[in-house]
């Protein structure tokens, strides 16, 4: 194949395939720059009518040349680094996932600074250099790997020297300021509120990360995003070969790559004269200039130039072979050309503008949108507001990059001088024209990647739409990858022609972040496995691990579940578990329970007002079982309080419930009882808690402690003892989650280990999980909070009116209790279930229903199953539900649907085992 | 390769000039007030109908929307609901005469811990009872349901199973608005984009008309449809709700080769995505935390959104985000809507679907058109009064529901 | 990401607060007294404007302190912010 790079161009080769075939290329080709320079013409089929497609444009516009590498599901060949041994695919408008995992890493980065400057072109450059002057804390972010915006393709000279020259100077001065960073091939791509903008930098596949999210938080910014070239809409204007002149441009000043032998150019102003000079002087016959326009532009001696015509027809099906154009007055014309250069103006880039919450209006002299007003602290310059010289853009730059540093507090410091920049020539306004009129629309493309022509937006009209909104999404224009970077502003235009309304009073689709497609493990970040959320293990952890338990996620916290023997599976460990806690003595790790150290003169009364029951009463030295509701009347939480002192308690919480607790208290007593003087203090990692349950755990704590008196009545049920228990300084508190008699021994969370092993090492203790720990609990009908409640049961609903004070005149729900619905007496309440087949577990989460056979749906449910097991103490499975007016049917038999089977249940007393409570002394 | 989607009907709607005075005004032209106003004119021959529109149709959380359908709620009243909306569902590309890509591809709705599972598999049974089809599935028929989907035990919140809709899926959410619209205008209601309602007019306890920005409209009942905005539009006639507004946002990926055949919910790691049929990922995030109007979520709830989406779909890592937007979406205190009459005579209210607006649609468009023509409400929406607030009978469908509809 | 104006903290990232809806709803001084419709109002129904809203926030990652704000609910621009006496 030909080679289309310029004699004498110099580059290190790389080698590289694509489809299939292997190709070289240049360091510091794109892939797109580098099958270009290889006269590969057609890269891609369309979407949906499989029209062959050429490269169009020669960045992140780029609506065409769509590939796939390695792992990488759809990337733009127009902004893909070639690297040796690239080997990419062309798709058909859907990228495809691998298989494969991405081994890559990726990093988010904070930064603050007082002006961000988006885009390192004349304009991002000079308004850099200008904010930097003054001492501000600059940050440049620029999303191309060489600095200079559009210098490079246009090769225009900046204070004497090649631009790409003066850029790239400019940005290593700023670069070596203390106070500036610079940041390239990194995308500003979102816009939030309070100037917070998110970036994300490329840094290629050897960097550490391969991709950052930087997380700006700005004073000032100024967008110096610059402008996108305009298509034109005109019959096979879709065709390999049609490309946007600028493009061109950029392909033979940047890479020294021809992307046609003879080309055609077609234009509405100014800028395209330029490109055709150019590429004449890189070696591309230009055959003839077809400018929309009356006057010409300042063409090139010899240059043909057809003012007042338009491009009718494009030859060639596998890409460009000639051009037919028409002007008043004017015998039609083919030109042979291989090449169709293409330039309708250009639109302002004010995606991130706009995210902003900046507001566009038109701009009749560039038939564009620009930026209107603002509330964000935001300066626009340079091509981005509509300003489309070289020197204007410098100029323009620099009196933003001032302003802003001064908005954010900086004096001028070193003036920057705006350097010279060669005599612009005097530009014919530009002409407005968005599409070519014809009798047929069908080859007249809007939207490339989406196969969307003129025709179909005026099926569109045609059906009674009027919003762009409307027409996009009954077109799908703009919806694809490039996210109609060049589509959109068209289609409104289109809109407009066919409704004959100004454009100005379409406006545009809305922009929205990202500005380019950001990866989603680049999002993601370190925020993934373990990290995704926090692992929290108790200080006993390690032992659990030892011993072979599966653990339980219960929050962040990851709970031992039980601890099987060998050859025990769940069910048998469990029941083991149970029978050891119900005849001798078991162990087990209590120390996720949430606890929060409540002190200062007003503890009692704050106490009082929160949970249901009286708390000021109690006794230093004794414990109290609470609830706290919502002012709602549900059950929020439940725990045990002691009391230390009489301004100081110790609440503890559910497991899973603990930050929420104290989120809780403190909110009540800084919003509604400030004159309340009470601290709450989370001390929850601060103890390591052992439960000792079972009738053998008085000796073994005899054993432990000798100095503490553990005779019922030296240490009565419910109070609480320091003492020393395996030579540890710890708390002992007498109460029980088991109905047997139990101690929770509490010591400092770094000898919870050496405490532990003490317990295991008297022979006599079997460790047991939380599994065996709610088959205890619920054989002695004690509720857990979430499970066996769900925000809409009160404790009544639990049977738990012993503790919902009388006498308090409020606390927080107790007016809730008075409520219609709260006081209806067929609310449901909280009862065992013992199934007419002891053998039969249900499962949790099973209904009920009266009747033994079903009738057709919907059947009203009586209620669930919240708890169900085997019960070794029982001899039998047993269940807890909510059931509606459930304490009035005991003895009742109910019906558990369980498929096409109805299981009988009996309805008993919640509380199963030892109802008299005779165990608890042991 | 033909086009993705079958050709729309050349004839949508007209914009016709607003008249002075209408039977009926829905305010708020998206899913809910376009479905009312079909129903109106199909179900009770009322077709002196006005849906009043302050931007273009079907623009505001009915072009936001994750376009979920599921109809496996935890509680009678919402299983009622939303049953009858997906039995409407699945007749109604026939019923509107639209392709509305109506895809029945179920929906996973996965269990992380213990209690997940506890709530999933209630919710199973009591789907069960309601007719609503329902299966709890182990991790191992996760996997065969979406191949997808990492069931290994070593994520950070492994999947221990899920719940099952098969009747679940997704519909093209444009397609099912435009629907509404055609076949509503087709009978005669007018569709009027660009009318903002800025007041409701209120003498003797009843509702007399709206002043809009083209002008006042008189009408015999003004049905609220207003999602977000249903405060600012119910406030102007001294009615408040017990709503607060909220961003709610979403994503959509580039254009994928198909590899995800169902739609998948989690809760607890803060997922829903499904696979649209031009080959998107379409995911949606968590519900912003504060009160705001302004369309524009928080970035970092992208980002959690991202490391969730990871956590149970690890092929997704190199996908990528196209374009983010943000819904607003109007919350109840228990995540149940406000489907009835107000202490305004002639004024109805239907809001409060927080994130569940859009699977309900053509049910609420039903219930809320009955109780329009008979002035009280249909058996299906009158357990959502606005007076369950007073007397505490909620529907609270956190727990089942949470964020992820 | 909101930048949230903690009085006692700064201006710091949305993230590290907590939101607490409509602010000066006291808790009522009697609720016994009150109607089922007053405690249903006191309980469910708070200002949902379009504009001006006074909130409350808990810089939970921070000095775990509550304190008001103003915000326009229409562009999240925050006017003002108040300590809790």
């Amino acid at each position: 194949m030909t080679s289309r790079r310029m004699a004498g161009w110099q580059g290190e080769p790389v080698r590289f395939r694509f489809d299939g075939r292997d190709y070289e290329g240049v360091r510091g080709d794109t892939l797109a720059s580098a099958l270009l320079a290889n006269g590969v013409r057609t890269v891609a089929a369309s979407p949906a009518l499989g029209r062959p497609r050429g490269i169009y444009a020669a960045w992140t516009e780029e609506p065409n040349a769509l590939v796939r590498y390695g792992v990488e599901p759809m990337a733009q060949a127009t902004t893909l680094d070639l690297t040796e041994g690239l080997d990419a695919t062309s798709l058909r408008g859907r990228g495809r996932l691998s298989e494969e995992p991405d081994t890559s890493r990726y990093d988010a980065v904070h930064a603050h600074c007082d002006v961000l400057v988006v885009g390192a072109g004349p304009a991002g450059l000079a308004a850099a250099a200008a904010a930097a002057g003054t001492g501000a804390r600059v940050i440049i972010a620029d999303d191309r790997p060489v600095a200079g915006g559009s210098l490079p393709d246009t090769a225009e000279t900046v204070g004497g020297v090649p631009g790409d020259e003066w850029a790239a100077t400019t940005l290593a001065e700023l670069g070596g300021r203390p106070d500036v960073r610079v940041l390239s091939r990194t995308s500003v791509f979102g816009y939030y509120d309070d100037n917070y903008l998110v970036a994300v930098e490329r840094r290629g596949a050897d960097a550490y990360s391969r991709e950052r999210v930087w997380r700006i938080r700005a004073r000032q910014v100024v967008l110096a995003t610059g402008a996108h070239e305009r298509p034109i809409a005109f019959a096979g204007n879709d065709r390999p070969g049609v490309m946007l002149a600028g493009s061109a441009r950029a392909y033979a000043n940047r890479h020294g790559v021809l992307p046609g032998a003879r080309a055609v150019v077609f234009t509405t102003n100014d800028s395209a004269y330029a490109a055709a000079r150019d590429l004449a002087a890189a070696g591309v016959e230009i055959a003839a200039i077809v400018d929309t326009r009356d006057t010409a532009g300042h063409a090139q001696d010899g240059t043909e130039v057809l003012t007042g015509h338009v491009v009718t027809a494009v030859g060639g099906d596998e890409g460009v072979s000639s051009v037919t154009v028409s002007g008043a007055g004017h015998v039609d014309r083919e030109i042979e050309a291989d090449l169709l250069l293409v330039s309708g103006g250009w639109n302002p880039l004010v995606h991130l503008f706009s995210q902003a919450g900046g507001e566009l209006r038109h701009d009749d002299a560039t038939g564009s949108f620009v930026p209107g007003p603002v509330r964000q602290a935001v300066e626009v310059a340079g091509a981005a507001r509509g300003v489309f010289t070289l020197a204007g853009c410098l100029e323009d730059g620099a009196a933003a990059g001032a302003r802003a540093a001064e908005a954010a507090g900086f004096r001028m410091g070193d003036a920057f001088r705006i350097p010279e920049t060669p005599a612009e020539e005097p530009a014919e306004p530009a002409a407005h024209l968005w599409l070519v009129e014809a009798a047929d629309y069908a080859t007249h493309f809007v939207d490339l990647q989406r196969d969307v022509t003129v025709a179909d937006v005026m099926k569109a009209t045609g059906a009674g739409l009027r919003s762009v909104e409307h027409v996009k999404r009954y077109t799908t224009a703009g919806t694809a990858h490039d996210q109609g970077k060049l589509s959109g502003v068209l289609t409104s235009a289109v809109v407009g022609h066919a409704l004959g309304l100004p454009l100005a009073d379409l406006g545009t689709t809305t922009f929205r972040a990202p500005y380019v497609p950001v990866g989603f493990s680049t999002l993601a970040g370190r925020d993934r496995g373990a990290l995704h959320d926090p692992v929290r293990t108790t200080s006993l952890h390690e032992w659990h691990v030892a011993y072979g338990a599966p653990f339980e996620n219960v929050g962040q916290w990851k709970r031992p579940w039980y601890y099987p023997r060998a050859g025990e599976d769940m069910e048998a460990a469990v029941l083991r578990e149970c029978h050891a806690v119900r005849t001798s003595v078991g162990a087990m790790d209590a120390s996720t329970l949430g606890k929060i150290d409540v002190q200062g003169p007003d503890a009692a009364e704050f106490l009082d007002r929160l949970y249901t029951n009286m708390m000021s009463t109690l006794k230093v030295g004794a414990i109290r079982y609470g609830v706290m509701c919502r002012p709602d009347g549900m059950v929020f939480d439940d725990g045990t309080v002691i009391r230390l002192a009489d301004d100081r308690f110790l609440v503890t919480t559910t497991t899973g419930n603990a930050a929420a607790v104290l989120d809780w208290m403190e909110e009540w007593l800084q919003t509604e009882w400030p004159h309340l003087r009470v601290y709450c203090t989370s001390v929850t990692e601060h103890w390591a808690t052992v439960a000792l349950a079972g009738p053998g755990s008085r000796d073994v704590l005899a054993g432990l402690a000798p100095g503490l008196a553990v005779d019922a009545a030296s240490f009565p049920f419910m109070t609480w003892r320091d003492t020393e228990v395996a030579g540890l300084a710890a708390r002992v508190c007498r109460i029980s989650f088991s109905g047997e008699l139990a101690y929770e021994i509490n010591v400092n969370a770094w000898d919870g280990l050496a405490l532990w092993e003490a317990v295991m090492g008297t022979g006599t203790v079997t460790p047991y999980g939380t599994e065996t720990m709610h088959v205890l609990r619920a054989e002695k009908g004690y509720p857990i909070v979430g499970q066996d409640t769900d925000g809409t049961v009160t404790p009544a609903d639990l049977g738990m009116d012993w503790v919902v004070s009388k006498k308090k005149p409020d606390f927080i729900g107790k007016r809730s209790f008075a409520r219609a619905d709260t006081s209806r007496p067929d609310r449901k309440h909280l009862v065992g279930l013992l199934p007419a087949d002891p053998g039969r577990l249900l499962p949790e989460g099973a209904h009920l229903v009266e009747t033994g056979t079903l009738p057709e749906p919907p059947v009203p449910t009586l209620g669930h199953v919240t708890s169900s097991y085997r019960s070794a103490v029982l001899g039998s499975t047993f269940a807890l539900a909510l059931v509606s007016g459930g304490r009035d049917r005991m003895g009742e038999e109910l019906y558990v649907p369980l498929g096409d089977e109805l299981v009988p249940v009996t309805v008993t007393s919640h509380i199963l085992y030892d109802p008299e409570g005779a165990r608890r002394d042991g | 390769m033909t086009k993705d989607f079958p050709d729309h009907p050349d004839w949508l709607w007209s914009s016709p000039e607003p008249r002075r005075s209408y039977d009926v005004v829905i305010v708020g032209g998206g899913g809910h007030g376009l479905a009312t106003a079909y129903y109106l004119a199909k179900n009770h021959g009322i077709t002196d109908v006005a849906v009043l529109e302050r931007g273009w149709l079907a623009g505001g959380n009915m072009a936001r929307n994750t376009t979920i359908i599921r109809s496996n709620y935890l509680w009678d009243e919402s299983a009622g609901i939303y049953e009858h909306a997906l039995k409407l569902w699945e007749g109604l590309e026939d019923d509107l005469g639209y392709p509305i890509l109506f895809s029945q591809r179920g929906v996973l709705n996965l269990a992380h811990s213990l209690q997940d599972v506890r709530e999933s598999v209630r919710r199973v049974h009591a789907n069960r009872l309601n007719g609503v089809d329902a299966e709890w599935l182990t991790p191992e028929e996760v996997k065969e349901v979406c191949p997808i989907v990492d069931v290994s035990p070593d994520v950070r919140y492994p999947v221990l199973g899920a719940t099952y809709q098969p009747r679940a899926g997704i519909a093209k959410h444009d397609y099912v608005a435009w629907g509404f619209a055609r076949a509503a205008a087709a009978m005669g209601v007018h569709l009027i984009e660009n009318c903002e309602v800025t007041g409701v007019e209120v003498a003797g306890g009843r509702v007399q008309a709206v002043q809009t920005t083209r002008g006042r409209i008189a009408a015999g009942t003004v049905a609220l449809a207003a999602a977000g905005h249903s405060s600012v539009v119910a406030a102007t006639a001294g009615v408040e709700l017990p709503v607060q507004t909220h961003p709610l946002q979403a994503l959509v990926s580039e254009l994928l080769e198909p590899v995800h055949p169902t739609v998948v919910m989690s809760n607890a790691v803060h997922v829903y995505v499904s696979q649209a049929h031009k080959g998107e990922l379409v995911m949606g995030a968590g519900i912003d935390p504060y009160n705001s109007y302004r369309r524009r979520g928080a970035f970092h709830i992208i980002e959690q959104q991202m490391s969730a989406a990871l956590e149970l779909f690890p092929i997704f890592a190199r996908a990528h985000v196209l374009r983010t937007w943000a819904g607003i979406v109007d919350v109840t205190p228990d995540a149940s809507p406000v489907v009835g009459t107000t202490p305004v005579d002639g004024l109805l209210v239907n809001c409060g679907w927080g994130t569940g607006g859009f699977k309900a649609t053509p049910g609420v468009g039903w219930c809320y058109a009955h109780t329009i023509a008979h002035g009280e409400p249909h058996p299906l929406n009158a357990p959502f009064s606005l007076e369950r607030f007073t007397t505490g009978a909620l529907v609270d469908e956190h727990g089942a529901a949470a964020v992820a509809h | 990401m909101l930048l949230i104006p903690c009085p006692w903290c700064g201006p710091r990232d949305e993230a590290e607060f907590h939101y607490g809806g409509q602010a000066h709803v006291a808790y009522p001084e009697n609720p016994a007294a009150l109607s089922d419709e007053e405690w249903a109002r006191y309980l469910f129904f708070r200002d949902n404007p379009e504009g001006r809203f006074a909130e409350r926030w808990n810089h939970t990652a921070g000095c775990r302190r509550w304190f008001n704000a103003v915000r326009n609910t229409a562009t999240n621009e925050i006017e003002a912010r108040e300590v809790i006496a």
